[in-house]
């Protein structure tokens, strides 16, 4: 039935059953379920502010502010370039829209570099989650309200850096499908979820960014 | 059917650009305010500013301006259901 009608409308029976509109719809209820699962350790995050807010405020001292800035605009940037990756998809600009999309990859490798290198120098100063051996003995000493933001930090700041490492495969992905001609201009639905995916990335660190590191 | 029917909501280059720059401006405006001795009222500040920033990226980055009012409502199902987790949590341990 379904290919009669595809053919009606003039198009190869297999595309009878794209279904943006579910499609989307799919998508979005999977970002709902991205928003429970940062939504309770946010709710965890407010908690233990609430019981230790003075040890939360030491240890928030303790991050490089100018690294976390950096990080958020490198992200904002990813975020733009994606977007218009996608705009210039639908007007058919498809060169211009890989071109985006490189430099969106390029900056989630850029936030990633800067972890890193954040995240190294956090090591070398005995500063690390205390369920790690390595860093247990150093943790030990300080007031149990740090050892928790610092427990979160890398449990937020972690999950949140895998997303990146995810949404970045993802546009590689997405470009293959542009470059060999599977996502066009009027079939843009997964080079446009996986923007949905890189801003709900962006969204995440545009609360983590000023509850980790300007709070004190 | 033409280009402009299938696709309605093609944004202009400048509304992104605009956003972004919003953005920067209030990541500017956060980090600014760190300086400044808010005491009780930084953190709600912070908040504050984030939610304005979450919003202009659902708006304008994630279309949902420009989407039919089924997605805006799923939004809203789902912010008001983390609502109803924050405050139920924190009935119980501001008040302990």
């Amino acid at each position: 039935m379904s290919e009669l009608v595809a053919e009606a409308h003039g198009h190869a029976p297999h595309e009878a059953h794209r279904d943006p509109m579910g499609t989307k719809i799919g998508m979005w209820l999977f970002l709902f379920t991205e928003v429970t699962l940062f939504g309770t350790i946010f709710i965890a995050y407010g908690v233990y502010l609430y019981m230790y807010r003075l040890d939360f405020q030491r240890a928030s001292g303790e991050l490089n502010i100018p690294i976390g800035a950096m990080n958020t605009i490198v992200l904002l940037t990813s975020s733009l370039t994606m977007a218009l990756a996608i705009q210039a998809l639908q007007r058919k600009k498809t060169g211009m829209s890989l071109g985006l999309m490189a430099v969106t990859v390029l900056c989630a490798v850029a936030f990633l570099v800067i972890k890193t290198f954040e995240w190294s120098a956090k090591f070398h100063h005995h500063i690390g989650p205390s369920g790690l051996d390595a860093f247990a003995p150093h943790m030990a000493l300080r007031p149990m309200g740090e050892r928790i933001f610092f427990g979160l930090y890398f449990t937020m700041a972690g999950i949140h850096a895998l997303h990146v490492i995810i949404g970045g495969i993802a546009i590689l992905f997405a470009m293959f499908r542009v470059k060999s001609g599977k996502s066009t201009w009027d079939k843009p639905e997964f080079v446009e979820y996986t923007g949905l995916y890189w801003h709900l990335v962006d969204l995440v660190w545009i609360y983590l960014f000023p509850l980790l590191y300007l709070i004190h | 059917m033409s280009h402009e029917a299938e696709h309605p909501h093609i944004l202009p280059t400048s509304v992104y650009v605009a956003v972004w720059t919003g953005l920067i401006a209030l990541t500017g405006v956060t980090v600014g305010a760190h300086y400044v001795d808010m005491r009780h009222l930084a953190i709600p500040a912070i908040m504050v500013v984030a939610t304005v920033k979450a919003t202009l990226v659902l708006l304008y980055f994630m279309h949902i301006r420009f989407e039919k009012p089924l997605f805006p409502l799923m939004i809203m199902v789902t912010l008001i259901t983390y609502a109803i987790f924050v405050v139920l949590t924190f009935s119980d341990y501001l008040y302990r």
